[in-house]
This record gives structure tokens, C-alpha cells and sequence, in this order.
């Protein structure tokens, strides 16, 4: 199945009630396979009149207790930013996929890892943070999105699925399965009708002298846990590596070939692969930093997740970047010469 | 001694945080008193705007949620779309509903959404200090429009209920006013059947506009402000049945 089509189908098997969003490529085949199979479920698609609506109908339904999605790419998930911001505040789960391309503005529709910031940083306005999940084969796609809205169930929170214009339109083999399942936490916050109950407040607004400083810090504290609980990440021969490559999504595909290359040129080079992009592997990263070793941070983008990489390194070591903005994708042979440039720096310690 | 007048259960027993001899009050009574006439309390759901009603919550005791400025059609679309059983409505003001939410009113519209919209009109946005609203007529001064509003530069009162009237998508939609006892109980009648319609299940939007008092960033007592929609509002925004 392509990415796109993938993604869809898991969140079906995630047990999504509703799906709602607005075309813009490179991510059609999403609302085109739900138009098709969420009605064959019984479930709910709207084609929505933009983005700023789309999002806001995934917190209606949501706010209901029902589980929604959306998905747009770069631009459109710009105009998101108010619901989602507004998602984070009202402590509602969803399930948001941003296929990335290029900006800013209009951009292209070149594959692209732009929008790192954007994801990680909250990207709306507040103090909030979201899951963010950068998988790099569409098996990890499918099982990034199911396990996608456990954790926005579980930590009632937004949770983004980056994905980029490649991993959306490439076609590989997919298991279809929903693997685990946690428990979580009954809805009774849900708006359902007050029967038998009390009122349900569904709200973002805290007027009350120091009434929105100790949301914040709930929501703070939510965060923490999640840093500490959710980490996921995967490292390859990084034990006796003179140099690690770190990347993400499609990116990451890119740099394994590269390391297998250059490992066959006999090169100490692995790589350590973000599966969470927030929560960041900072604890991961710092560690195999305790050794002398370069970082290579390599991106689609002029360079987001390295700045993570080098909070997370905390000036251990040297931290390197290679980067293509702007829908530029980097070949393996452009990321085997920077790691051969590397091997003689690695040669002399600073 | 008999009790003639009392409040209905779904009205909060509070103090609001509304102005003196604003609209806000009457309306929130009328829709409670509806959602209790119709046995629907315990199915309900209501969406708060921005807005001076955006503490509508407060005050109505069901269940309510509060969303961004100008969406709350969008929101009740996927309340209603993913809980048909339930009965969704939606609290907006002008600048909420006219102005910033103008795409989400007239989609939900098109799209014949069985919600019921309640649209307080008055002409003006009360929460942020009295600036022009789409609905503001011509002359009105504002804090926005300090010579009074002039059409050919700010643009002429926006009659949205008639736009939307024009929809297939819509099937009750009837302006209303607060000003005096005759038309409240106009406004409750036009309240209910709206919402009745969403209750049998009819297929489609009903709204009904209430033209409401703003005396504070009006500029005038809460009594001429009741006289001012009598008799210039209702020239600008006639009353009566748009459509159903």
C-alpha cells in the first residue's frame, strides 16, 4: 500500500470515528481512502470548507469523546495551528498527520522535514507541547498511528504523525494489525448529554487569578511524564562508532544506506534514529555522547532537529549537519562523502 | 398563593457577568426554558463563542463547550455528525458569526447540518470594547468607527440571515428581537420550533437571529436602546420568518 492509503487504514483500525479534512497534495489519497471506507464502516468523513474548520470538527467530535483525525501537509496544517492550540488547552485528544513539503509559503509539493519546528515546539500559540511521531517505512507509519491515538487518549492531548511526500506516496508491504492496546482512562470529562450527572465543561479559558498559571503546570507535569515514558528511538552499531548519523522519517531510510556503504569501506559509523520526535531521545543521544565521537545530523530541511541534537549533546562533542531545504532530498553518496570528511576530523580529537 | 413565573431548571440560579440592559440575559432564559419545555436537557449539548457569551456555560446548566473565535458551526458539525442522537446548538454573536466565523455559518449551512444556531445581533463587538461588527449600521458610532460607520468605507450591515436563507442546506431561518414582552415570546416561539426541528430529525439548518440590546457601546440608556431596535435596527434587519 502507498503511505497515505496506509495511514488511513490504520486509523480505522485504531478505532477512528470520524474523519475530517481538506485537500492539498501531497496527501489526497488520505480523505479519497476515507471518503471510500469510513461511510463502509458506519463511521463519519467530511470534506471540510478549509483547514480552520476541518480541525475545529475534529474537536467537536472529539469533545464528544469520539475519536477523530484530520490530516492536511504544510500549509493547511499552518491553518490548524489555532485548533490545535485550542485541542492542547481544552485537554482533548487527536490524531493530526502533517505529509510534509516544501515552504515556506506555497512552497512545492517536494517531499520535505520543514516542519520540525512547527511540530515539536507546540507550533500554535501557548505554552503546549504535542506527540510527534517522524516513522520512516510505511509499517512504522501504520504503527506509529495506532499507537497515535492510545497516547492522545491516554495523555488527552493532540498527537502529530509527521510524515513527508515520499513516505505518503511510496508503496510497500504492510502487516495490518492492531499489535497492543493500553489501558485508558474512562471519558467521563465527555460531552454526552448531562444525563444522570452533572454538567461537562469542555473549556480552554481560565480567567481566575492563577487559575491558567496551575493549568499550565498540569498540563507541565503531563509533559514530564512523557519525556520520561514515551521515548522512542532506535540505534545501530553505535557502541564502537566514531561517527553517528542522526535522522529521522524518509531521511533516516537515506543515511542507512549511506552507513552500510561506509561501513563497507571499513568507516566506524552508525546511527541513532528518532522514532519520537517529541519526546526527543535527548537522554539516548547525551549518552552516547559521553565518548568522543562526531554527530552528523542530516535533514530536509536547513537544518530544525539539529538544534535538538545539540541540546541533547550538550557540547560533548562536535555536532555536524547536512541538510537540503526546500523539497531538496539528500542522495546516499552526498551523506558517504560528508561521513568520509568526517573520518578525518574524527582522527583528531578537539 | 400560586406561582405564576419561576426559573426554569436549565437557567443557572447566578449572578451573570452581563451589562446592565443587555440581551444576553433574555436569551439565555429563552433557550433554557426550551431545552426544559422539550424534555431535552439531559441530550443536549451547547457551544459557547468568543464572545461576551462565551461564559454561556455559566449560566446554562447542560453540557458546553467553549471553542475558537468564529468555528462553533464547524465544532457542531462534528458533534452532530458523529452523535446524531444528541441535539447541538450553537451561541454566536455578529462578530463571531458574521465576521470572523462568516466561512464556517454559510459550509455548515450548505452543507444542511441538522444544528440549531442561535445568532444574537448587536451590531457591535461588546467583549473587546464596542468596535464595529459586519452588522453595525450606518451612522453607528464605534470604537472602530469614531465619524459613525459609512458604507462606502467600512462597508453596509450584513444581512447574513438573508444570505443564508438563499442556501438549500438551510431549513428554518427567522430574525427576531428581544425589545419588548410581545416579541421575547416571539423569539421563544421561533427558539423552540427550531429546535424541534432538529428533534424530529428534519433534515437541514435552522437559525434563528435575535436583534439584542448593547446600551453600553450603544451609548444610550438600556430603555432607548429598546426603542432604537423598534425603530431603526428592524428597518436594517426586518423581522419575520427568511425561510421554513
Amino acid at each position: 500500500m502507498c503511505g497515505n492509503e496506509a495511514l488511513a487504514e490504520a486509523a480505522i483500525i485504531a478505532g477512528c470515528d470520524a474523519y475530517f479534512g481538506y485537500p492539498i497534495t501531497p496527501q489526497n489519497e488520505v480523505p479519497a481512502y476515507m471518503a471510500r471506507r469510513m461511510p463502509q464502516e458506519g463511521r463519519v468523513f467530511v470534506q471540510s470548507e478549509s483547514e480552520l474548520a476541518a480541525i475545529s470538527m475534529v474537536f467537536g467530535a472529539s469533545a464528544t469523546g469520539k475519536r477523530a483525525m484530520t490530516s492536511s501537509s504544510s500549509p493547511g496544517i499552518s491553518l490548524m495551528q489555532e485548533g490545535i492550540s485550542y485541542l492542547a488547552g481544552a485537554e482533548l485528544p487527536a490524531v493530526v498527520v502533517n505529509v510534509m513539503r516544501g515552504g515556506p509559503g506555497l512552497g512545492n509539493i517536494a517531499p520535505s522535514q520543514a516542519d520540525y519546528f512547527q511540530a515539536t515546539r507546540g507550533g500554535g500559540h501557548g505554552d503546549y507541547r504535542t506527540i510527534v511521531f517522524g516513522p520512516s517505512s510505511v509499517q512504522e507509519l501504520v504503527d506509529c498511528m495506532i499507537l497515535a491515538f492510545d497516547l492522545a487518549d491516554q495523555y488527552l492531548m493532540p498527537v502529530m504523525v509527521l510524515a513527508d511526500g515520499i513516505l505518503g506516496q511510496m508503496m510497500e508491504p504492510v502487516v495490518l494489525e492492531k499489535k497492543t492496546s493500553r489501558e485508558l482512562p474512562a471519558k467521563d470529562w465527555a460531552l454526552t448529554g448531562a444525563k444522570d450527572r452533572d454538567q461537562n465543561i469542555v473549556r480552554s479559558l481560565w480567567l481566575k487569578e492563577g487559575a491558567l498559571e496551575a493549568h499550565n503546570n498540569k498540563l507541565q507535569a503531563r509533559y514530564e511524564q512523557i519525556q520520561r515514558d514515551e521515548v522512542l528511538c532506535e540505534q545501530y552499531e553505535v557502541d564502537d562508532a566514531e561517527i553517528v548519523v542522526v535522522a529521522y522519517g524518509i531521511a533516516a531510510r537515506i543515511v542507512r544506506g549511506a552507513v552500510t556503504r561506509a561501513r563497507a569501506e571499513g568507516i566506524k559509523v552508525g546511527w541513532i534514529r528518532p522514532i519520537t520526535l517529541w519526546p526527543f531521545p535527548t537522554e539516548e543521544i547525551n549518552k552516547a555522547a559521553d565518548e568522543f565521537r562526531i554527530f552528523l545530523n542530516v535533514e530536509m530541511s536547513s537544518g530544525q532537529m539539529v538544534e535538538d541534537v545539540k541540546l541533547a549533546v550538550a557540547g560533548k562533542t562536535p555536532v555536524a549537519f547536512h541538510g537540503r531545504p526546500g523539497g531538496g532530498v539528500p542522495t546516499v553518496d552526498e551523506i558517504l562523502d560528508k561521513i568520509r570528511q568526517l573520518t578525518l576530523r574524527a582522527k583528531i580529537p578537539v | 398563593m400560586k406561582t405564576v413565573f419561576k426559573r426554569t431548571p436549565t437557567l443557572k440560579d447566578c449572578v451573570t457577568h452581563y451589562c446592565p440592559g443587555c440581551g444576553h440575559g433574555i436569551a439565555h432564559r429563552l433557550v433554557a426554558e426550551v431545552i426544559d419545555e422539550l424534555g431535552i436537557h439531559d441530550r443536549t449539548i451547547g457551544i459557547a463563542p468568543v464572545g461576551c457569551a462565551v461564559l454561556a456555560y455559566d449560566y446554562l446548566d447542560v453540557d458546553m463547550v467553549e471553542v475558537a473565535h468564529g468555528r462553533p458551526p464547524a465544532v457542531a458539525t462534528g458533534m452532530k455528525r458523529t452523535n446524531p442522537d444528541k441535539i447541538i446548538f450553537s451561541y454566536q454573536g455578529d462578530g463571531d458569526l458574521a465576521s470572523i466565523g462568516a466561512a464556517e455559518i454559510l459550509h455548515a449551512g450548505h452543507r444542511g447540518e441538522q444544528i440549531t444556531v442561535i445568532f444574537i445581533n448587536n451590531a457591535v463587538y461588546g467583549m473587546t470594547g464596542g468596535q464595529m461588527a459586519p452588522t453595525t449600521m450606518i451612522d453607528q458610532v464605534t470604537a472602530t468607527t469614531p465619524r459613525g460607520r459609512v458604507g462606502a468605507e467600512q462597508g453596509y450591515p450584513l444581512q447574513v440571515s438573508e444570505l443564508l436563507a438563499t442556501l438549500p442546506g438551510t431549513i428554518y431561518i427567522e430574525r427576531c428581537s428581544v425589545h419588548d414582552p410581545a416579541h421575547i415570546r416571539k423569539s421563544k416561539k421561533a427558539l423552540r420550533h427550531a429546535f424541534e426541528l432538529q428533534v424530529d430529525g428534519a433534515q437541514g439548518m435552522s437559525l434563528v437571529e435575535m436583534l439584542s440590546p448593547c446600551p453600553v457601546y450603544w451609548r444610550m440608556p438600556p430603555a432607548k436602546a429598546m426603542e432604537w431596535i423598534e425603530n431603526e435596527m428592524t428597518k436594517v434587519f426586518p423581522l419575520g420568518r427568511l425561510k421554513g
